[in-house]
């Protein structure tokens, strides 16, 4: 129970999702509750970023396994996503319902325009770590460029606008290339 | 097509995107556009924008919230339900799988090799539906709302900016605008 309540509420304040949210789990799963080191959770990051699926369902997982096995796992995901799924749909119920007001409508077109600036700056740190495998800026990270990747990204890239691929076969056909590349 | 055969479709969909989705929840997006918008016409582009604008606008993972949502869209709470077990499903069991020898996962010279090769992919598929998203910000014909785009990208990257703020500016903003515009018009 403890655990479900800890991921809701971990669940309820983490908007922006990605990486925006780990210093938050850090928090509350390193520091108040003492489940993991700080050395496990680290690791956890790392194996997120190569395993699908979102960083806060992959940690509740992880937590929620090493305390209570698979039931643990499943209570934590669960707590997890439960705030963000009610909000979500409510807040679409709101706009839906209210779409002749004026304002109600102003605020979505808002929210649609800025969420395409914020999907376009997730875009750019993940660009940045495909080229030179750091996203802060400095110098000599010039010098690690990637060329590799540069050109998979373009060729990728090209293909998507002309031909309309199915992007889960692009992915795998990417990831064939990247098992030839590295 | 039964109920039923739309049922598995929207199940097997949702097995298969969250199966997929590495590098974080904005590659839902496109993958979300090709299997709902382009191949079965559920939705139009410009709802999938406002429902990705909702999903991020609220708490939780942006993935989840967004299938979920597009599961409320083409079958009700049931879909919604679908939808949630299937794509929380295959990130539970992978993790469950390798929680306990992933320090040998992580030195995996060959995954590695792959997930590099991946991440050119996903970056490119994020792109390639931000200049979609683009264009149909353009087609709104409002100077406001093509400026909120850079400024959203721009706050977000290099002042690192918190993304509630900006989209509570963002929301600000244009009301004011409409506001004003009202009184002017009155």
């Amino acid at each position: 129970m403890h655990l479900f309540w800890t991921f809701l509420k971990i669940g309820l304040f983490s908007i922006g999702g990605g990486y925006a949210i780990i210093p938050l789990i850090q928090e509350q799963v390193v520091h108040q509750q003492a489940w993991l080191s700080e050395k496990v959770f680290t690791d956890i990051i790392t194996i997120s970023q190569m395993t699908p699926g979102p960083l806060a369902v992959n940690t509740s997982t992880f937590v929620g396994m090493q305390i209570n096995g698979v039931v643990g796992a499943i209570v934590a995901t669960i707590g997890c996503i439960l705030g963000g799924c009610v909000i979500s749909i409510s807040l679409y119920q709101f706009f839906q319902k209210h779409q002749e007001s004026r304002y109600v409508a102003t605020a979505l077109k808002s929210l649609k325009a800025a969420s395409v600036g914020l999907i376009m700056s997730a875009g750019f740190t993940i660009l940045m770590l495909t080229f030179f495998e750091s996203s802060d800026f400095s110098y000599k990270l010039l010098s690690q460029f990637d060329w590799q990747a540069a050109i998979l990204f373009a060729a990728a890239l090209i293909l998507l606008r002309k031909i309309k691929p199915n992007p889960i076969l692009l992915m795998c056909l990417a990831g064939l290339v990247g098992f030839f590349l590295y | 097509m039964t109920k039923l055969k739309f049922y598995s479709w929207l199940a097997g969909v949702n097995l298969f995107i969250s199966t997929f989705t590495f590098g974080g929840g904005y590659v839902v997006v496109p993958m979300i556009r090709k299997y709902y918008v382009e191949k079965r016409a559920l939705f139009t582009n410009d709802e999938l924008m406002e429902m990705a604008a909702v999903a991020q606008s609220s708490p939780g993972a942006i993935a989840i919230n967004l299938s979920v949502l597009a599961g409320k869209k083409v079958a009700g709470m049931l879909g919604v339900l679908i939808s949630v077990i299937c794509s929380i499903l295959p990130p539970l069991v992978i993790l469950g799988l390798i929680s306990n020898w992933y320090a040998a996962f992580a030195a995996n010279q060959t995954i590695m090799a792959v997930l590099k090769g991946m991440q050119a992919c996903v970056t490119a598929l994020i792109i390639d539906i931000v200049i979609d998203m683009y264009q149909l910000i353009r087609q709104e014909h409002s100077k406001l709302l093509n400026a909120l785009v850079p400024f959203a990208f721009i706050t977000n990257v290099f002042f690192n900016l918190n993304v509630i703020y900006i989209l509570e500016l963002s929301v600000g903003l244009c009301l004011i605008h409409t506001y004003y515009q009202q009184t002017k018009e009155a």
